[in-house]
């Protein structure tokens, strides 16, 4: 079924992925008045966006993504009025504990380099000032390196608020609808095929998570994503103790109690991802590390029980950042995939600068790092 | 390193221990798992502590289970007390727990013999203290011999008027009992009778507990609707409109009933195709014609496969044993054919009872301040307001309102939330979705967790 | 108030909140405090309403309680045991919010 001159199925972007990087690009785009099309496979949210551990951390960024993390916070800042939803936000240091002498000389040499660089979001800090936001904290912690002004959020609530702005601006959002394959018109227009007929647009950006790297081959440049499955467990509510996003230098782990008293464990164990059923299951094995670690570092945790686990799947991309930019191979195509696990944060700000760069053609955030380049050797062929 | 076996059965209520048995009798090894410290399942519950007078109390269905029981401990069945499944992974881990501390087992096929929950009664008050399921106050009597001296029934459904005649014929009979039957209900039954006229033995049962309880002086309101449970900090009285006029009775503790459900926690976690049943007004996982689900291995025996009771329950799980053992090549002793057309017979009473005692209308829609998550305190209002935002199915709401986010994981909530979106966004029941359940299965202890067993090295993890 | 049927012969005795209880062998905490005319086991997690034993098989979690000293055990679902140590949890939540 081909329908190609009906105006619902084209547009001047048609997004492919309802994750927090396809709808906030859909909705910068918006509001820069063109018009989009969300293609969604499931519904929105229903992946990585939406199950995350909802940190909204600029502490220890890769360098090259510290420009968009900055920019995202600055969005971060008036999340409730720009999206009518308080997102669930909430400002809290982000720390990452040292437990050694070793630890502290690595993240005393990562602030000087931030310093250097101009950034002064991170800082040295010593455990009197730890323990004023943990109140059960193991003597083992020596000091730690933290950001006091980043926080956490609820993913599916940010990424649904996102999707409704989108909406309210005039995004097409198309749920339950795969994008399966895209060809170029002889028009020049993008065709994407779907079970439910065709779209067309000018401009395709691929914000496909996990499931990016089907489309980005099939055009000739293929990507190593790894599927990755990061498991999170939540426990019962406990006394308030601890207002920081707690990371430790040394151990996969990210800690934060929640307003209500609830606990979210995460940081990166993973569990078994499967793209091809949707699924990633939490395995207990080597969740019992996680809780090794948390009863060690905050005693209190001996208390808690298990509520429920989870894992979301992800792209994960060999050097730990995002697939980002425009294709080497194709005009009018863009990517924005493989956050490597810490893409929620960057989302809003990602979005803006991907509606500057497909509206405009340009950007002034440095997007090189990020090149597809880098994986299929390319310089740009058009 | 992981203990394997040919066969784990989770449950031992009629269904686990009838498969078990017959697995066992083929050859097989088998291990039962239940988190009861004895075997009966909640419908024999305690029965091997029974004595004669508690038997009598019980009734004659009741005190059939000893039988089953009995085979169960003669069979070579390895049996867990006390063992909880917290959690199946996909390659058919089994994790549990028995005296607090974790086990794996894995099995080459996995019975879920988890039978059934009550349906959700989402009352205004329901969830004071005094408040309980009538089924919850039969495991009072049958457990422990304890009764509510102050209780009205209230609902609709075959086991309320069970309960009822227990009480009365332990001497305790209760107040009153209310009824929630519409008007009309019978009527629309009878047209389903003929099939159910096969079951007839069912049919007259029924009518003789409704007798005994009435002629017990017990008082019986009928085509009650508006109930309201009344309270500050525990139940003084129950509220409800019936015969044309406001009722209220004092009383100190109430037994709501409104039928039961198959119990999903198992088949969700695996994600099984699950349907829905309209007569039964319930989700139901999808089964072949050997009781395997949509996950191969894991098959469902008894209530937890759609409701049938206890006698089809112990249909289906022999049918199960003997189609594992069939399956490993082992010899089969019993006639799976005469099973099955026991079984048809034993059904033939469900579309009567179904139509009879479908759940009130009001108790799938309440009111918007009337609490449906018990766990998280979460409104209808709250359920219906998110729906009106957007969300377009229950994980979503859970995602937004915290439904099913308790320690419950849905258990309770689960089949109201799904309803409560399906009526607000104009849709029919079928197309309601349903939590995906994640494991633990129950709340696990943190320090429990942490020494879960070495079953193998662990993966080298990269410096976040 | 709930009542038994039958006396409890020899005795199990545990205390909740530090009152003496006495249970018959075999009797679920929950069964045994109920027949003991306890009602409230918990604050619920919210609101710190007071909430009983629902379900009685290990389904609602209403009737979850300390148990010589570990937290969020099934009332319901354990058996009494002589000397046992039950007490009710703490409301610990800041109420709604997520
Ligand atoms: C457990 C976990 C914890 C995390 N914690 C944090 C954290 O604390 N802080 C942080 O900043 N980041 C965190 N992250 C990372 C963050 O969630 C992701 O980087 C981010 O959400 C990625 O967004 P996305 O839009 O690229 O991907 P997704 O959310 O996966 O969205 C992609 C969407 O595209 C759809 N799709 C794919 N292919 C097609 C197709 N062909 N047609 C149509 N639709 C398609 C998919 O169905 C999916 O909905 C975490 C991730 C996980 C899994
Ligand atoms: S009373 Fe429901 S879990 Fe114990």
């Amino acid at each position: 079924m081909t329908q190609p001159s009906q105006p619902a199925r084209s547009a001047d972007v048609v997004v492919i992925g309802g994750g927090i990087h396809g709808s906030s690009a859909a909705l910068y785009l918006a509001q820069r008045g063109l018009s989009v099309i969300v293609l969604e496979k499931d519904s929105v949210g229903r992946h990585a966006s939406g199950v995350n551990a909802g940190g909204v951390r600029r502490l220890g960024r890769h360098l090259a993504e510290v420009p968009i993390a900055v920019r995202s916070r600055r969005i971060w800042a008036t999340v409730a009025d720009f999206l009518g939803d308080d997102c669930g936000f909430e400002v809290a240091p982000q720390m990452r504990l040292a437990r050694s002498e070793e630890h502290l000389v690595a993240m005393r040499a990562r602030v000087a380099e931030m310093q250097a660089l101009g950034y002064h979001h991170e800082v040295m800090i010593g455990t009197n000032q730890i323990r004023e936001y943990i109140h059960s904290l193991s003597d083992e912690v020596v000091g730690a390196v933290a950001c006091l002004d980043d926080g956490f959020a609820q993913p599916y609530q940010t990424t649904f608020a996102i999707h409704r702005k989108a909406r309210a601006l005039g995004a097409r959002f198309h749920e339950g609808v795969r994008a399966l394959g895209l060809t170029r018109e002889a028009g020049g227009d993008w065709r994407v095929a779907t079970a439910e007929g065709d779209f067309t647009a000018p401009r395709v950006l691929l914000a496909g998570g996990l499931w990016s790297g089907e489309i980005s081959a099939t055009l000739g440049e293929p990507v190593p994503i790894i599927p990755f499955a990061p498991m999170m467990l939540v426990t019962t509510r406990l006394p308030p103790f601890c207002n920081a996003v707690v990371g430790a230098a040394g151990v996969p782990l990210s800690f934060k109690q929640m307003p209500n008293g609830t606990v979210v464990i995460g940081g990166g164990r993973p569990g078994r991802p499967d793209a091809a059923t949707n699924r990633a299951e939490t395995t207990f094995h080597p969740l019992r590390l996680s809780a090794q670690t948390c009863i060690s570092l905050f005693p209190i945790m001996a208390e808690a029980s298990v509520v429920r686990t989870w894992a979301g799947l992800e792209a994960e991309m060999p050097d730990q950042i995002p697939v980002v930019g425009p294709s080497l191979r194709h005009e009018g195509l863009y990517y924005a995939f493989g956050f490597s696990g810490h893409g929620f944060q960057l989302g809003l700000g990602m979005g803006e600068i991907m509606a500057e760069l497909i509206a405009t053609g340009a950007t002034d955030v440095d997007l090189a790092p990020f090149s597809i380049g880098r994986f299929t050797g390319g310089a740009p062929a058009y | 390193m992981v203990r394997e076996v040919d066969v784990a059965v989770i449950g031992a209520g009629p269904a686990g221990l009838a498969a078990a048995v017959e697995a066992a009798a083929a050859g097989l090894s088998v291990t039962v798992l239940d988190e009861q410290p004895a075997p009966g399942g909640q419908v024999y519950r305690a029965i091997e502590r029974a004595d004669s007078g508690r038997l009598a109390i019980l009734g004659q269905d009741y005190a059939e289970g000893r039988e089953l029981v009995a085979a169960f401990r003669a069979s070579r069945a390895e049996y867990l007390p006390a063992a909880t499944v917290w959690n199946i992974g996909t390659d058919r881990l089994i994790d549990y727990s028995q005296g607090g501390e974790i086990a794996c087992l894995r099995a080459t096929a996995i019975v879920a013999a988890t039978g059934a929950l009550e349906r959700p009664c989402p009352v205004p008050g329901w969830t004071l203290p005094g408040v309980t399921t009538a089924g919850g106050l039969q495991i009072l009597l049958k457990g422990a011999g304890v009764v509510e001296d102050d209780l009205v029934l209230a609902g609709a459904g075959p086991l309320l008027w069970l309960i009822a005649s227990q009480l009365v014929a332990a001497g305790a009979p209760p107040r009153a009992v209310v009824e929630t039957l519409p008007r009309g209900r019978q009527a629309a039954a009878l047209a389903r009778l003929p099939g159910a006229l096969r079951a007839a033995g069912y049919l007259r049962k029924g009518v003789a507990l409704m007798n005994a309880v009435r002629r017990a002086g017990v008082a019986v309101h009928t085509h009650a609707e508006g109930l309201e449970i009344e309270g500050e900090t525990r139940v003084t009285g129950l509220r409800f409109r019936a015969e044309g006029g406001e009722h209220r009775l004092h009383c100190t503790a109430v037994g709501l009933h409104q039928g039961v459900i198959p119990n999903p926690q198992v088949t969700r976690l695996l994600r099984c195709e699950h349907v829905w049943d309209a007569s039964q007004h319930a989700f139901r996982p999808v089964l072949d014609d050997d009781f395997q689900t949509t996950f191969p291995g894991l098959y469902v025996a008894g209530d937890a496969g759609g409701i049938g009771g206890a006698r089809a329950a112990a249909l289906q799980g022999r049918l199960v044993g003997m189609h594992l053992a069939a399956r490993a090549g082992r010899k089969v002793a019993g006639k799976p054919a005469a099973l099955r057309t026991a079984l048809a017979r034993d059904l033939a009473i469900r579309p009567f009872l179904e139509a009879l005692y479908a759940p009130d209308p009001a108790i799938l829609n309440p009111a918007d301040s009337t609490i449906v998550c018990r766990c998280e305190e979460v409104t209808a209002g709250r359920v219906r307001a998110a729906v009106k935002l957007g969300a377009p199915g229950a994980n979503q709401v859970k995602s937004l309102v915290r439904t099913g986010m308790g320690p419950c994981q849905g258990r309770v909530c689960g089949v109201a939330v799904s309803a409560i979106i399906a009526t607000a966004r104009g849709a029919p029941p079928d197309t309601a979705d349903y939590y995906r359940i994640r494991p633990p299965l129950k709340p696990l202890a943190l320090t429990e967790l942490a020494a879960y067993p070495m079953i193998a090295p662990d993966l080298e993890i990269r410096e976040p | 108030m709930a009542r038994r049927l039958q006396g409890i012969g020899t005795p199990v005795r545990f205390t909740f909140e530090g009152v003496a209880v006495e249970a018959a062998a075999g009797d679920t905490v929950a069964a045994a405090l109920l027949a003991a005319g306890h009602r409230d086991l918990r604050p619920s997690a919210v609101s710190g309403a007071p909430r009983g034993p629902y379900c009685l098989m290990g389904a609602c979690f209403d009737c979850l309680v300390r148990i010589d000293g570990a937290p969020n055990r099934q009332a319901c679902m354990t058996e009494v045991a002589p000397g046992m140590d039950v007490r009710r949890m703490a409301h610990v939540g800041k109420g709604e919010g997520r």
